[in-house]
């Protein structure tokens, strides 16, 4: 009921009946084309452009960067990182590239693979973009990558491959659809820097209600 | 909430009074607007893609059925559900019913204008169901049983020290007025209630057609717990959010931020498309779109077409005389600001909200800002015009607009008088050239002094000039 008195007001206020096939077919094709608006041009640089505005973007919203020289780098340095702020946990995301290192460098902490819960200190999860134009990660829901992991523990640490860094968000949409032709995936993730507010007497604070602190391994182009 | 847009005078005195709020508004305008300038300094292509932006929500309410009726399909193709609304009630019902289904007790909720709109959660919770509000302005809020006075930083009207008493009184936790001790307090609370809640509620600021997704936009991270730890996640929204693709919310995106805080980029950008997947460890398992229309869909068509445009960024609240002196309570209901007084009277009709298009100085700030380009000011005096039609405007208005125009339809009076006038008043004013007190103008001179006209009138310096040949 609402619905046919709700677009017969459109359709009434557009001075039209129904669209006709031609104008359905018209949105219909500028949809499927879905092109680009204007793209800044501060996105369209090369690669090491790209990579270093990512770098200033990212540290500019608060995430903390560190250099990675190979993959095999990574659980040590999340160890370091880990050990630094007295963690003795870590739960982590269940990806390919994740799951062939050798994680022995955590001695003590505890690695579990599985969705995130209240009290989790720290999660550790995949990026597949990161847009340089903001500083922007980009990251989506699969099996091996749940999304409470990126919300639920107060720290979360991201793997980003440099290969991985894109200019625009429109760069990161066109990443998503190749990865995932058939549907898009449940949820899509943009996150730039930590979580903060600024809604107690107008002070900005980091770390409301997601992480309050971002970590980011930059792994290096081999 | 309840209207109280029909008091907006009296609000407003109120309010110039309010010690604190005065201190927040003053604080307020050192804030989102010089970060908006600074955020548009490091983006040359503003301006450009405010035009765009202006264009392209053009294009979307010349086809807004075909999108709302593509978004649709691609809601249900991905398992979700779209419930369309008419009026508020019906989405009130729509949502209780929801919330029924799946035998929910508590829902934890995002924040959303349209829910406010509606009176959502008074609604819910008559009917046995417990709303929470995770937002932390809006939590703020919700404890001391007070309303948004800004759409995008609700509490903006209260000081630290409100919250600390006001966490005090209901977390039963030593007092403290460090803002970071009272944010860690609030997000130890509140994690129980988003583990705990049965369903969740979110808004959206865009709904994209291209995949049947909802995206949210927030700082704080609470909306993705929002939508992600409950079983049934519920976007409620309103029918001038749809846009084709991706590529055109990116747009938006990009316009969005600056705009309202001034950041490059909101910390979280999230797009939901449907509900969790077969092998998805976590995620909503029911994914549900209630479509408000609530009287947008006679606004295409009418003079007041443009403020579909609208995303809601708040820019110009942000930068308005009016609001920045009397805060978004003295407007009386949901949407404050310029943006406000002209949806509020479409809402809740202009009877009651007559004052709201006439508190302003034409001053032009809200359209220079709007990142959509809408002619605010223009739409506040439709409003005007409506009024006057309408017999609601104070017959010492009537009379006065009347006096004018008898006087402005005939020129050549209209110049002696005003050559007369100026000629008096600068006589008055005696060499100083401004005056203390001016009959029928205290309400500027009770503030300011009022300076004299100084030499000729317009009209006499241009006949003049002209017979001069310049």
């Amino acid at each position: 009921m609402s619905r046919a008195e709700i677009l017969g007001n459109i359709r009434q206020g557009l001075g039209r009946q129904e669209a006709t096939a031609e104008q359905r077919d018209k949105a219909l094709a500028r949809i499927a084309a879905h092109k680009a608006t204007i793209i800044p041009k501060r996105s369209q640089l090369d690669r090491k452009g790209q990579i270093e505005l990512f770098r200033e973007m990212a540290s500019g919203a608060a995430a903390e960067l560190i250099d990675l020289n190979e993959l095999a780098e990574l659980p040590s340095a999340v160890s370091t990182w880990l050990k630094q702020h007295d963690f003795k946990s870590l739960v982590s995301a269940s990806d390919a590239c994740l799951n062939e290192l050798d994680w022995s460098p955590l001695g003590d902490i505890q690695r579990e693979q599985r969705i995130a819960q209240s009290g989790d200190v720290a999660s550790l999860t995949t990026s597949m973009a990161g847009i340089a134009e903001t500083g922007t990660l980009m990251l989506y829901s699969r099996p091996e990558s749940p999304t409470t992991l990126n919300f639920l523990p107060d720290c979360h640490l991201v793997l980003l491959k440099e290969s991985d860094i894109v200019g625009s968000y429109e760069d990161a949409w066109n990443l998503v659809r190749q990865n995932n032709p058939k549907q898009m995936p449940r949820t899509v993730n943009m996150i730039t820097g930590p979580s903060r507010s600024a809604d107690i007497g107008q002070k900005l604070q980091m770390g409301a209600h997601g992480p309050c602190v971002l970590v980011i391994f930059i792994l290096k182009d081999g | 909430m309840q209207i109280k847009s029909p008091n907006f005078k009296e609000n407003a005195r109120i309010a110039l009074h309010n010690v604190e709020l005065q201190e927040a508004l003053g604080q307020f305008k050192y804030g989102f607007p010089v970060n908006r300038a600074n955020a548009i300094k490091r983006l040359p292509e503003f301006d450009d893609l405010r035009d765009e932006a202006r264009d392209l929500k053009n294009h979307i309410i010349e086809n807004l059925d075909i999108y709302l009726e593509q978004f649709e399909s691609k809601v249900i193709e991905n398992g979700g559900h779209v419930h369309w609304c008419r009026t508020g009630d019906d989405a009130n019902k729509a949502i209780l019913d929801i919330c029924k289904q799946v035998n929910a007790k508590t829902v934890t909720k995002g924040k959303s204008m349209v829910s406010e709109e509606i009176n959502l959660n008074d609604y819910l919770e008559k009917n046995g169901v417990q709303p929470v509000e995770t937002d932390l302005g809006e939590y703020i809020l919700q404890l001391r049983d007070d309303h948004p006075s800004h759409i995008i930083a609700p509490a903006i009207h209260l000081n630290v020290n409100d919250v600390s008493e006001t966490f005090h009184k209901h977390h039963k936790r030593p007092k403290t007025e460090d803002p970071q001790a009272l944010m860690k307090e609030a997000r130890e609370v509140l994690r129980k209630q988003f583990v705990s809640a049965d369903v969740g509620i979110t808004g959206a600021n865009f709904l994209v057609a291209e995949t049947g997704s909802s995206i949210i936009v927030t700082n704080e991270g609470n909306g993705d717990l929002t939508q992600t730890l409950p079983k049934t996640h519920i976007v409620i929204t309103s029918i001038e959010k749809v846009v084709p693709t991706l590529e055109d919310m990116s747009l938006f995106l990009r316009l969005l931020a600056r705009s309202a805080t001034g950041q490059e980029f909101t910390v979280y950008n999230t797009l939901s498309t449907g509900p969790k997947r077969e092998d998805d460890q976590d995620g909503p398992e029911n994914f549900h779109v209630v479509l408000v229309d609530n009287g947008r869909s006679e606004m295409v068509g009418s003079e007041f077409q443009d403020m579909l445009r609208c995303i809601r960024c708040s820019s110009c609240m942000n930068h308005c005389p009016v609001y920045g002196a009397v805060g978004g309570h003295s407007y009386g209901w949901v949407y404050p600001g310029p943006m406000g007084s002209v949806l509020t009277p479409k809402m809740i009709g202009i009877d009651k909200a007559a004052h709201l298009p006439n508190a302003s100085t034409s001053c032009g700030k809200c359209e220079e800002v709007c990142p959509v380009r809408i002619p605010l000011p223009k739409l506040m005096r439709h409003w005007r015009e409506k009024e006057f039609e309408k017999h609601l405007t104070p017959k010492a208005v009537r009379f006065g607009i009347a006096s004018w125009a008898f006087f402005a339809k005939r020129p050549a009076i209209y110049r002696w008088l005003s050559r007369g006038s100026a000629w008096f008043i600068s006589t008055l004013a005696g060499k100083k050239g401004r005056l203390k007190k001016l009959p029928l103008a205290g309400g500027w001179t009770d503030w300011r002094d009022m300076p004299a006209p100084q030499g000729k009138t317009f009209m006499d310096q241009w006949k003049a000039k002209q017979k001069a040949g310049e």
